[in-house]
């Protein structure tokens, strides 16, 4: 499974003329970083990368905020019709983005928000709370009554409720869902692809994608855009793993 | 009136109002006018014209469209059906196998290996692949070359007769990862009573595999199951990085069509027809699909 990725760090380590004379399958002749170096300059990695982390990152704050007030309605507010408002969510979660796209590209120029990363951030902010607040609102519905209404009798009001109680007791499970939501936002294309159509607000993903369309690269400025766009992911993964393994376990079973 | 003054009144809806403003503007007005634009002709440009059926009538005739869904389900099999029927035996293995003899450590190493590309970008991915399938000198058919089955090499992705395969070969390695994960956490909750009772009757590993692992996950398979079909109805990154639909449409799919009717074509109300139609059938799936679910737990 990780091969591939394996022979991507080799050839991307290669000189073009290393690469000429052996191929793809031999060792580096010794360590060449300038494919990496000019891969960088030549789509601006620093500046893909700046947008990407502001944007995922703005999106698992966000999405996280409006999922807590979403499940803590359906969850502790045990709102009637819950499982109705619950089943909304499940499929605004399933709907394809190829169904909004169009609109959503002409709306944010409507409103002048096109090619701006904020229309990415409240468009995905929304996308991901659909699945935070399914899944937050059954953590959230099992949450020990008694100890809501014991504050409540205490006269703390709803607010109080959930700032200083139900988000500090649920951090473990929002620390989840906030890496989900900043991983999937990192690796969306589609949305990114139509909205932000300028390099300088584009993402890692769309820059590498676009690139790739457009096949202008040769063998060893592929090979260091493959690494550069793998190192990231596996940055996220090495930080995150434990919490991202039990957060997919959890988020599709439950 | 003291009834009332000692419970206080129920705030809880107000919490609702954020995330039901957003998802109002964000989500069901798009989704709506998506549906009406499907009912008119429209170039993006200018006003839109009532036409009524027509886009779904030019639909059923368009062999364009219909073979864009039967690549879709080459997808399922590619991006659920393999990967389920791999992922049980990879997490079983490592289950009963690695961490048994191992330890849990390389067992957790191996897991953590099927699921890197599950949070690589597809872009990336496709970058790797779409270099490792080039024709000539990529590197399977410098293998190929090297291993001497030179015979064999092809173009991956540039002939219109292996291409669909090409492609259906990355999805697997692509989404391999997710039932490996959700298999592997499965297997925590079976009572290893199952499994030693069936060693002590003289099960051999596949027997066991067969008639205790497998029963046991049927809430993950379904699971699984259903959530890859979805993904693999709406598969675009990958196909946009690979192939564009190409070469002659051979790895067209409904998202990459609706795309590039929408982007390419300018034709918006054709579009959002293909795509209502893919949303039909996806929360057809789905409600289908939760059903069973719910119908399996209630019954046991």
């Amino acid at each position: 499974m990780v091969l591939p990725l394996l022979v991507v760090l080799d050839n991307a380590l290669k000189s073009p003329a290393d690469y000429a004379a052996h191929g793809p399958l031999s060792l580096p002749h010794g360590i060449h970083l300038e494919n990496l170096r000019s891969f960088w300059t030549r789509v601006d990695f620093g500046r893909m990368l700046v947008n990407s982390t502001l944007i995922s990152g703005s999106v698992a704050l966000a999405g996280v905020l409006l999922s807590v007030l979403n499940a803590y309605a359906i969850g502790i507010g045990r709102l009637r019709g819950r499982t109705w408002i619950l089943a909304f969510f499940v499929l605004a979660n399933v709907l394809p983005q190829e169904s909004l796209v169009y609109p959503l590209y002409y709306l944010s120029k409507q409103l002048g928000l096109y090619d701006t990363r904020l229309s990415l951030i409240i468009v995905f902010s929304v996308i991901q709370s659909a699945f935070g607040t399914y899944l937050l609102s059954s953590v959230l519905g099992a949450f020990p009554r008694e100890i809501v209404e014991a504050a409540r009798i205490d006269g703390a009001t709803s607010w109080q409720v959930l700032w200083r109680i139900v988000v500090p007791v649920s951090r473990s499970t929002l620390g989840v869902l906030m890496v989900l939501f900043f991983i999937w936002t990192w690796n969306e294309f589609l949305l990114p692809l139509v909205m932000l159509p300028s390099n300088d607000h584009q993402t890692v993903s769309v820059a590498l994608g676009v690139l790739q369309g457009q096949r202008l690269m040769d063998a060893t400025m592929t090979n260091a855009a493959g690494l550069l766009g793998t190192l990231p992911a596996v940055v996220f993964f090495l930080v995150f793993q434990r919490t991202l393994t039990r957060g997919i376990a959890v988020g599709s079973v439950k | 009136m003291t009834a009332r003054r000692h419970r206080p009144v129920n705030t809880y809806p107000l919490y609702l109002v954020p995330g039901a403003i957003a998802l109002l503007a964000v989500i069901v007005c798009p989704f709506a006018l998506n549906v009406w634009y499907s009912l008119t002709r429209w170039q993006g440009v200018g006003s839109p014209h009532w036409a009524g059926l027509a886009n779904y009538r030019q639909l059923v005739r368009d062999t364009q469209f219909w073979q864009s869904f039967q690549h879709s389900l080459a997808m399922v099999v590619a991006m659920a059906v393999v990967p389920t029927v791999i992922g049980l035996v990879v997490a079983a293995a490592l289950f009963d196998f690695v961490a048994k003899h191992f330890g849990s450590k390389p067992a957790a190493v191996l897991r953590a290996c099927f699921y890197l590309p599950q949070v690589l970008p597809i872009t990336v991915a496709g970058i790797v692949w779409s270099w490792i399938l080039a024709p000539e000198d990529g590197s399977l058919n410098s293998l190929l070359k090297a291993v001497g089955l030179g015979g064999l090499r092809q173009d991956w992705l540039g002939d219109p007769n292996i291409a669909l395969y090409s492609v259906m070969a990355v999805m697997v390695w692509v989404q391999l990862g997710f039932p490996v994960v959700i298999f592997m956490s499965g297997l925590q909750r079976v009572d290893p009573a199952l499994h030693e009772a069936a060693e002590l009757d003289g099960a051999s590993w596949w027997q066991r595999f067969w008639h205790v692992t497998l029963p046991q996950l049927r809430p993950e398979i379904h699971v699984v199951l259903l959530w890859c079909t979805i993904a693999a109805l709406k598969v675009f990154g990958a196909v946009y990085v690979l192939t564009k639909g190409g070469p002659a449409d051979a790895t067209e799919v409904p998202s990459y069509f609706s795309f590039s009717t929408f982007f390419e074509k300018t034709q918006v109300g054709y579009g959002s027809a293909i795509a209502t139609v893919m949303t039909l059938l996806i929360l057809a799936l789905t409600v289908v699909g939760l059903g069973f679910q719910t119908r399996a737990e209630d019954a046991r």
